[in-house]
Parts: structure tokens; sequence; C-alpha cells
């Protein structure tokens, strides 16, 4: 930047002198000047193509939704009817079960994710630091769809012949909470689809917060340790007040990645229109539900309102995504001026 | 540790032990669940893996046969993806470290670009059909490229942006006082010295788009046959992995588990690839 910027005033000078210099002289003297700002020209033309992608998406798939949005309105993100045969189509039963999914992801994932960024930052021998690191951040690498096969012929067997049961036993026992954990255990349903997604969101999580677990001055660390400070206070009273805004946007980034993972739930979720009480009961998430029934989707109201579940899965992502990416940018901005 | 004190220095030292046991148990989850998969994988693919598998077509319901054609349809769409992706993700970093930096235009795209890093696949997918299924009218290789192509992109602006950050501006200076060009100093001489880092975003690139299945669901479809046509629909592992599965034949269901072991076995690879060999912290 400060090269060319520092060339552009030199320019008329350069080309008076050249005009009166010797040939050889003028070829060395005046290098092509057309080319450095042709190349920052690319470059700034590529980041803002990055840039316009975003709006595209957004434009584009209004723009493609509007058939089902004007026909049902508001109508279309508080009403369960998903019927292709009559042509009514409501959002909430596959909103619903992305929520809830996703809850079930965090639920479980975040502490998981927690303790796995505590072992490895606080506990893990040094060896092992890297290899061990490198394995979680593999579980995040294995495809979706792997995934999926995975939990449809393997794990929602197992969790239905051991895990709900026990469930049932337990915690469908319980008042209010017991309604969650009531029916058939057949393994495929929100309950199994919530449990892969955490699996899936654990390394996203557990890497942010190992990060920001590292940024943590070392002075502070050795100063609780020094007043006799045992791990766990150290990593309580010490690492997490310290971390708390990036932990929370390491949970929304997860956030982010639940709500729009698409193959591993639509295998195991179930694929039915309902919204039930029960977790152990099949549904639809909003990404699910495109996977199984865009290209069986014949009728362009059917299509629209596939595309308008789209956007809204996407401005709902947007939404948490941009926050995540907020709140880690101010943990890594608060670095500079706490240390 | 006397007296009244000692209760609470115990029951500090337990607290301690118990929430470090349970994040080494978390740990312990964490890796049994990457083995517990990668065993399930390795038992049900291994015995469908043979030669066949790299000769024959993708067979019709109830028959044997091999993923030859979705095999080939991958490996290409995935390499017209990355020849489009790692262009563009290169320049537009170059953009963001050498150029743009805390401009308001630079802050801005790369915000938009770390949300579209984690945006969700099948939304991009759904874009592309919107915008080039529909407009032409089917479904094609291209239109899948162009899918994954989008989701490798932010991937390639943020490791070369982060790389070239690396380079300390005296390297810059110094070729710029030899009297190079802007131009030729980024491109001769900041990225060469990140070379390695830059290399391995693109292999991590890759290694996200080859198992991606929501995006070309909308996009590339699927081909029962020998197609090296890209302006039509085209087989591919991923989207073969999810209709066999789905199926309820046997036969179609052991060439799932051995598409799923060829793209996880190929995508680890390229993941342990590109953090050991390719591996740059700093400037070379």
């Amino acid at each position: 930047m400060s090269a060319s910027e520092a060339q552009v005033p030199s320019m008329p000078m350069n080309d008076a002198m050249t005009r009166h210099a010797e040939p050889a002289a003028a070829m060395r003297a005046s290098p092509p000047r057309w080319q450095d700002p042709l190349f920052e020209h690319t470059t700034r033309f590529f980041a803002v193509l990055v840039l316009a992608l975003l709006a595209c998406i957004i434009l584009a798939l209004s723009w493609a939704a509007a058939p089902a949005l004007q026909k049902f309105g508001l109508a279309f993100f508080v009403t369960d009817v998903w019927n292709p045969v009559t042509l009514q189509f409501g959002a909430l039963a596959p909103i619903y079960g992305t929520l809830v999914t996703s809850a079930i992801a965090l639920v479980i994932g975040v502490p998981v994710s927690f303790g796995i960024a505590l072992f490895l930052t606080e506990m893990c021998p040094a060896v092992l630091k890297r290899p061990l690191g490198t394995a979680v951040e593999l579980l995040a690498a294995i495809p979706s769809v792997i995934y999926g096969m995975w939990g449809l012929f393997v794990f929602a067997p197992f969790f239905a012949d051991h895990v709900q049961p026990l469930l049932t036993d337990t915690l469908g026992r319980v008042w209010l909470v017991g309604a969650l954990f009531q029916g058939a255990p057949t393994g495929i349903g929100m309950l199994a689809a919530g449990v892969i997604l955490s699996v899936m969101v654990i390394p996203f999580i557990a890497s942010v917060m190992r990060d920001v677990f590292e940024v943590v001055p070392p002075v502070l660390k050795e100063s609780a340790y020094g007043l006799g400070c045992t791990t766990w206070e150290v990593v309580r009273n010490i690492v997490l007040p310290y971390t708390r805004v990036g932990v929370i946007g390491g949970v929304m980034l997860g956030l982010g990645r639940a709500l729009g993972e698409t193959m591993a739930v639509t295998f195991v979720i179930g694929n039915a229109y309902r919204i039930r009480a029960s977790l152990y009961e099949p549904g639809n998430s909003i990404a699910s539900a495109l996977a199984n029934e865009f290209n069986e989707a014949s009728d362009p109201v059917h299509r629209a309102s596939l595309i308008a579940l789209g956007l809204v899965l996407f401005v709902l992502t947007l939404v948490v995504l941009a926050a995540s990416r907020w709140l880690i940018a101010r943990l890594a901005r608060g670095e500079g001026t706490k240390t | 540790m006397s007296g009244g004190g000692s209760a609470i220095y115990r029951r500090r030292l337990w607290v301690n032990r118990i929430n470090l046991a349970m994040s080494l148990a978390t740990m312990a989850i964490g890796m049994l669940f990457l083995l517990w998969i990668l065993a399930v994988l390795f038992r049900n693919g291994i015995s469908a893996i043979s030669p066949k598998l790299f000769a024959q077509m993708t067979p019709p319901p109830g028959s044997a046969g091999g993923l030859l054609n979705a095999i080939y349809g991958s490996v290409l769409i995935v390499a017209t993806a990355t020849l489009i992706s790692t262009p563009i993700g290169i320049l537009a970093g170059i953009y963001l470290a050498e150029y743009g930096r805390n401009s308001v235009l630079a802050e801005t795209t790369r915000f938009i670009n770390d949300i579209l890093l984690s945006a969700p696949s099948i939304i991009l997918g759904l874009f592309v059909y919107t915008v080039y299924v529909l407009y032409v009218g089917h479904f094609s290789g291209w239109a899948g490229s162009m899918a994954l192509a989008l989701i490798a992109i932010p991937v390639v602006v943020r490791t070369t942006e982060n790389m070239l950050r690396l380079v300390p501006s005296s390297l810059r200076e110094a070729a710029v006082a030899l009297g190079a060009p802007m131009w030729k100093v980024i491109l001769m001489v900041t990225l060469k010295a990140v070379r390695g880092g830059v290399i391995t975003g693109v292999l991590l690139a890759v290694a996200r788009i080859s198992g991606e299945t929501a995006p070309l669901l909308f996009t590339a479809l699927n081909n029962q046959f020998w197609s090296t046509d890209m302006n039509g629909p085209m087989a591919n592992l991923p989207v073969v992995i999810f209709q066999f599965a789905m199926s309820p034949f046997e036969d179609w269901k052991a060439l799932a588990w051995a598409a799923a072991l060829l793209i996880t076995l190929s995508v680890l690879i390229l993941n342990i690839l590109a953090r050991t060999v390719f591996r740059q912290s700093s400037v070379r």
C-alpha cells in the first residue's frame, strides 16, 4: 500500500525525465505502472465478491421464497401444518425441531467441551497436547453423512436398547422433566439427533474454548497458584471469568453449527412434521426437511415453502454466528488492554 | 492444616480431584466417540472393499456393483471446486492482509467471511440451486462444483490472511526497498514465505468439501451411469452414501459402507497431512 501510494505522485516527474533520457535508462526508470493498481483492484474485487455473497444469498433466497411467503403471510411461521397434498405449509414444526435438537446438543456438548478444553490446557502432558488436540479436531473433520450412517445403523439401536430405557426409568419419573422422556424407545427421534449433534459440535466449541483459555496471562494464573489455589479454583475463579466472553462466543459458534447441520440429523430424526412433548418422538429440523423433500417437491408453492424454510435457517444462523464472532473478537480486543 | 481448617482443605482438594477427573472423563468420551465411529467404519467398510469397487458402476437396486462413476464424479467435482475457490480465496485473502488491513471494507469482509465459514452448507446448495440450477433448468456437475467452491472460499480466505499476517513488515520493506513493485512483493516474497500455510488451508478446504453431501443434493444430484459431462447430473460419493444407506437393499448398504470408508479415510488423511507435512506456524 505504502509503496504504491508513494509512486503515484512521482509519476509525472518520471514521465518528464524519461522523455529526455536515453532509451535504455528510460526502460529502467519507468517500470510498467499499470500492474500494481491492476493487482490491487483484482484482489479488492474478490474481497468484495466474498462480501457480496452474503447479500446475494439472502436476496436470492428471499426472491425464491416469495411465492410461499406471499401466499401464507406471517402465518407461515406460526402454523405447524405441513401438507404437500393440500399445499398447506407452516414452518413451526421444523423450526421447533431445529431449536430443540440444537438445545439438546448444547446441553450435552457445552459441559463436555469445557471438560476437554480444561484437560487440554491445564492437565494434559505437553507431549500429548498436539496429538490429542488434533484427535478432537478430527472429530470435526468426519463428514456429516458418516455421522448419519453411524447414527442410524449403530448408535440408534444402541441408544434404544441401553440408554432410552434407562432415561425413562430415571429422568422419566421426575416431575415436569419426565414428560420429555416418555414413549417407545425406538432410537430414532429428536433426542438421538440431539445427542449425535452434540458429538459433532464438541470439537468446534472445545477448540474455541481451548484457544481462549490460552490467552489468559500466565501471571494471573501463577498468582492464584501462588496463593494456594487448586487447579479447579484457578479455572473457576481466574480462567473462566477472564475468558467468559470468548467462551460464550464458542458456545454460540457451536449453536450456529448445530442449527444448520443437515445429513446427520436427516438420518436419525425420523422425518415427521409434528410437535410433541416427548423427545423420543420423531420430528424434523429445517435442514432435514430440505434434504428429505426438496428433490421430490414438484409444486412451485411446495418448493418455495422449502426455500422459505432455508431462508429462516440462514437468518437464524447469521444472527447466532454474528453474535459469536462479535463476542470472540471482543475478547481478542480486550486482551491487549488487560495484559 | 489443623482444627476447623482441615475440613475446608480436604473439601477443596476433593472438589479439585472430582472436577479434574470429570475433565479427564470428557476427554475420554470424545476419544471414545472418534474410535467408535472409526471402528464401525472399518468393520463394515473393509469387507465391502474389493477391486470391483473401482471397476464397476453403481448398480441398479438389488444387485452388486462398484462405485467407479461416483468416485470419478466426486474427484471431478471436488477438483473443479478447488480450482475455482483457490485463486479467489487467495486473492481475497491477499486483499485483507496486504491492502485492506484495518479499513472498513476489510473489517466488514473479514466479519462476513467468518460468518460464511460456519454457515450451513445446505444453504449454499440452495443458493446455487436458485441462481444457477433453476436458471439453466437441470442439475449439473458444474452446479455442484460451484456450491462446494462457495464453501471452500471462506476457508482459503481465512488461512491465507492469517498466514500473510505472520510475515514481518521488514521482509516487505526489504523487497520494496530493492525496487520491486507491490504485486511482485506480495506474490514472490510474502506469499512465498507462507506457502506451506496457504497449502494447508487449501488442503483443509478440500477435506471439508469432499465430504459435503447436503449442497450436492440440490446441485449435482446423482447419476447411476458413467458420465463425464459436467453439464449433467453427476454421480458422487456423498450422495451415493445417502441414497444407498437409506435404501432397503443389502447390496446397496454394503456399497454405502465402502463409500463411507473411502471418504472418511481420504478426509482424515488430508487433514493429518495438512496438519503435519505442511504445518506452518511461523515464517520460514
